[in-house]
């Protein structure tokens, strides 16, 4: 059987260099992951924070910081106790400049079996990814709402998390 | 007897700041699709039932299929099997489906992958390798005028594996 991960591929009109940036500084991620503010010092080893609204909802340790090629940080979900409980996964970012573009994996593994947070994962990150690109590429992020924006995805990731558990 | 099921085995989602109507005008409409999908030209016959070809730039068809559902605005999903390759062509049928729902001001739009059999891996590098670049270039024509053009090769895996299962 296959490790279970999540990989996801986008192609952006950017530079690498741009791109390295809207992963790695809060002022761009906040503009783009609804809200979601990055922290770190970027040194293997150090930690990362991604707060909303001054709460802290994901934390992670530096595993890999080659700028402007690839990043990696381990990931615990805080803002439940279902996911807060699971071991720490890890979220990849290679970036490819591909001809004027740059070609972007996501991948997100290391997961426990049975793992809440993959499927929380899987939901948010094709929306973060889509709302960095269109920031890239239009100078305007993505408006999602409701249970697509970031709060209500927070609930809904609960809410599904919480219902397989009793199901 | 039932035929069974398609299995979805590559599901991609991807947000685009765009209207239901703008994306389904790209998903069918040839003049989008030559644009963000390698050259290929959609024709369609907007009906259950009807024929569904994806025709590459010097007039060959790439694929062919029927449509199964028809939704305008939402829903559609046509039979697919490639046809430019002979083994290819010896393939059953795999079922693509285009599914596109609102999402605050923009739309989420789902593209599925579904088989009937147990379908190796390698077969789908294909799908997993094109679908990216095609939705991610269908995004940036429709939110900035302007498709992405990446070219790239069929997988060698699959390549190799067409031979073996075809």
């Amino acid at each position: 059987m296959n490790r279970p991960e999540f990989v996801y591929v986008t192609y952006i009109a950017t530079t690498p260099e741009k791109l390295w940036q809207a992963l790695t500084e809060g002022a761009f991620t906040e503009q783009y992951w609804f809200g979601t503010q990055i922290e770190s010092t970027w040194v293997v080893g150090a930690p990362v924070n991604l707060l909303a609204d001054g709460v802290i909802h994901d934390t992670g340790t530096v595993l890999e910081y080659a700028p402007p090629r690839r990043l990696s940080y381990t990931w615990t979900v805080q803002f439940h106790e279902v996911f807060r409980r699971e071991r720490a996964s890890r979220v990849t970012f290679d970036l490819e400049r591909i001809g004027p573009e740059v070609k972007l994996t996501v991948t997100h593994d290391d997961f426990e079996l049975g793992s809440k947070v993959l499927e929380a994962v899987s939901n948010g990150w094709p929306r973060v990814i889509a709302s960095l690109k269109s920031l890239l590429e239009t100078g305007r992020p993505l408006v999602l709402s409701g249970s697509e924006a970031a709060k209500g995805a927070r609930q809904e990731a609960v809410a599904r998390a919480t219902a397989n558990a009793n199901g | 007897m039932t035929e069974p099921h398609f299995v979805p085995k590559t599901i991609y989602v991807i947000y685009i700041a765009a209207t239901p109507e703008k994306v389904w005008a790209a998903l069918t409409s040839a003049e989008f699709t030559k644009q963000y999908f390698f050259g290929r030209s959609i024709e369609l016959e907007p009906k259950v039932g009807g024929s569904f070809v994806l025709r590459m730039p010097d007039g060959r068809v790439d694929v062919q299929g029927k449509v199964v559902e028809y939704e305008p605005l939402h829903k559609l999903s046509v039979t697919w099997r490639v046809e430019w390759n002979e083994d290819m062509r010896k393939l059953p049928y795999c079922l693509v489906t285009y599914l596109i729902e609102p999402a605050g001001e923009a739309v989420r739009l789902t593209l599925t992958e579904g088989y009937q059999w147990d379908v190796p891996d390698q077969l789908l590098a294909g799908g997993r390798q094109g679908w990216p670049a095609i939705l991610s270039s269908l995004k940036s024509l429709l939110e900035t005028g302007k498709p992405i053009v990446v070219k790239m090769e069929p997988p060698k895996e699959m390549v190799e594996a067409i031979k073996k299962f075809g």
